[in-house]
């Protein structure tokens, strides 16, 4: 267990440096920043002058390592588009909103999946698994931006129940989480559906049924326990799904998190902005993951053979 | 009758799938003949008609128009045939790169493996879409470069799957008779170990298309992807939006489209994995 945690430690590490080399790279592959500082009509001089103050002029691998020595203090500069601000300030601001955006989706879609999952498993071939499949399926089928659209149409426009836009009290969250989360709800769906037809068909399963423990018991207590860990290797990728979704989401919604500010950044070339969040995101997916392969070897010993999983 | 159509779908449900899919694809094949008109260039005095089975539709623009004028469902004909050679294009390329990786990290192990698989773990921690709008920021935004992007995106999922399947592939008893027989390293590979890896492909590369289409829309409504006024469907959602309260047809029509295209491929892949390979239930 521990060899098996240092090994995906030092991957995770891995990971990190390589994404930076990657951020750094893209960022200079970007042209000069100078040009995106200086006017166009600046001097020589100038350009000199703040080459120098930037440390542009240094050799690319002392550039690079004082690129991870202030990125390790959260320091990725000034912001460009928005004067007076540290990337990282505008980063602290937007965070929240999108956590919370975030932490909303995922709820829903595991309330949504785990029961509906659940209960595909123990009526297996009913009509019952069947709505619950095509249901989930049209989720995954859906891009998330487009059902945000729909959805303030319907619940809005039409409706008149929940707000069209911005962040507010908890009505305010409801069609933005809703939109982002239905797109995992499929995943989720499907892997506690087979999860607990495995554990359905098991030894305990059957001991437990036949010492008598009532029905729903033995479904929702002692098969749902063990059928929660498949699902759990699924927050790294959903982590990934959601990213994408928060982007398009925020846009449509006039949500004020990184979504949005790395769409105004992208477009402004505000690049401290940019390689701060990539840098940001990037370091949560990699602990997400780690996390969850780590817990994942700590409940499924199976799982800490020597070397780690592919 | 019913009942034999009935018991024909339960034992090829794939059928209707397939189906629907020819009616997506043929029209984006031939789209200059069946496109009823031009995609770019729209009529103003026709601006904003209702699709033709609603109230003050006309059945010259089935789908009706935008607010340019422009014939919905030629534009969706067009979408159509850019969805399907983005897709096309990103998973020939990603689906090649991505697997010859993954034969070689598998095959080769050691030094091969760890890069390859460090690499993979860079390209799996990375924001896709943030790295995505960036590079399309940077170079000019359009068809090429959204295949490059998705394609560079997607390629990790393939080595990753690929290498797993040779890592046991390259144990059997047929490669270590082929090493005997005096096969090189990369006949071996290449004449051995990937015809048995092909179907893990071929179906990995059915699941992606959904992927694939669903992120070109997301690129293509950030205004990243396909630029207007090239007809694209994420471009057309985008455009719809503004409108959704009057004009509702122009952002729902083409995500229905999206939805219906994505869930079919989607359908095909899970078919296509249990036919080819039911040990691939995992994917």
């Amino acid at each position: 267990m521990q060899r098996y945690i240092v090994i995906r430690l030092f991957h995770a590490v891995l990971a990190l440096i390589g994404v930076s080399i990657v951020v750094f790279t893209l960022v200079r592959v970007a042209g000069s920043p100078l040009d995106a500082l200086l006017p166009f009509n600046a001097t020589e001089e100038d350009r000199a002058r703040v080459e120098v103050l930037w440390g542009f002029d240094r050799p690319l691998h002392e550039q690079y390592l004082r690129f991870v020595w202030n990125a390790l203090r959260l320091d990725f500069g000034d912001s460009i588009k928005f004067q007076g601000q540290t990337a990282m300030d505008l980063i602290g601001q937007a965070l929240p909103a999108s956590l919370q955006l975030a932490g909303f989706a995922l709820l829903f879609s595991v309330l949504m999946a785990v029961p509906v999952g659940v209960v595909s498993a123990v009526k297996k071939g009913t009509l019952i698994d069947m709505v619950g499949k095509t249901v989930a399926l049209l989720g995954q089928s859906l891009p998330p931006f487009w059902l945000g659209i729909v959805l303030i149409w319907i619940f809005s426009v039409n409706l008149g129940w929940l707000p069209v836009s911005g962040r507010g009290g908890f009505t305010h969250v409801i069609l933005p989480g809703v939109a982002l989360g239905w797109f995992s709800v499929a995943a989720f769906m499907r892997l506690t559906r087979s999860a607990m037809l495995n554990v359905l068909d098991s030894e305990y399963v059957k001991f437990a049924r036949i010492k008598g423990t009532p029905e729903w018991k033995v479904v929702w207590k002692h098969a749902l326990k063990n059928a929660a860990i498949p699902p759990l290797t699924l927050f790294g990728i959903v982590a990934g799904i959601m990213v994408t979704g928060v982007v398009t989401l925020e846009t449509v919604f006039a949500w004020p998190g990184i979504g949005q500010l790395a769409l105004t950044a992208v477009l402004a070339r505000d690049y401290a902005v940019v390689q701060g969040l990539v840098l940001l995101i990037s370091a949560i997916f990699i602990t997400i993951n780690l996390v969850v392969d780590v817990l994942y070897a700590y409940l499924d010993p199976r799982v800490r053979y020597d070397g780690a999983r592919g | 009758m019913l009942g034999r159509a009935w018991s024909f779908l339960r034992r090829y449900p794939v059928v209707p799938v397939v189906v629907l899919l020819l009616i997506l694809v043929i029209p984006a094949v031939f789209a200059d003949v069946v496109a009823p008109h031009d995609p770019i260039d729209g009529d103003l005095s026709d601006r904003l008609l209702p699709p033709a089975w609603t109230d003050g539709g006309e059945w010259s623009h089935p789908l009706g128009t935008d607010r340019q004028g422009r014939d919905i469902l030629s534009r969706m004909i067009f979408g159509a045939r850019t969805a399907a050679l983005v897709s096309l294009a990103a998973l020939v390329v990603g689906g090649s790169i991505g697997s010859l990786l993954g034969l070689f990290a598998g095959y080769f192990g050691r030094w091969w493996d760890h890069v390859i698989m460090r690499l993979v773990d860079v390209n799996l921690s990375l924001p896709l879409v943030l790295l995505a709008l960036v590079l399309v920021v940077l170079f000019e935004p359009g068809t090429a470069t959204t295949v490059a992007v998705v394609t560079l995106l997607l390629w990790s999922r393939y080595a990753r799957q690929v290498r797993a399947e040779v890592l046991s592939l390259k144990e059997m008893d047929f490669v270590a008779r082929a090493r005997v027989a005096g096969a090189s390293d990369l006949r071996i590979i290449f004449r051995h170990i990937l015809p048995n890896v092909f179907n893990t492909v071929i179906v990995l590369a059915t699941l992606q298309v959904g992927n694939v289409i669903l992120l070109e829309a997301s690129l293509s409504f950030l205004g990243a992807g396909i630029p207007p006024p090239d007809p694209a469907w994420g471009v057309m959602i985008a455009e719809g939006r503004d409108f959704i309260v009057t004009s509702w047809w122009l952002s729902v029509i083409p995500g229905l489209a999206i939805m219906l295209t994505v869930l079919s491929m989607n359908l095909l892949g899970d078919w296509l994995r249990d036919y080819l390979d039911p040990r691939l239930r995992q994917l």
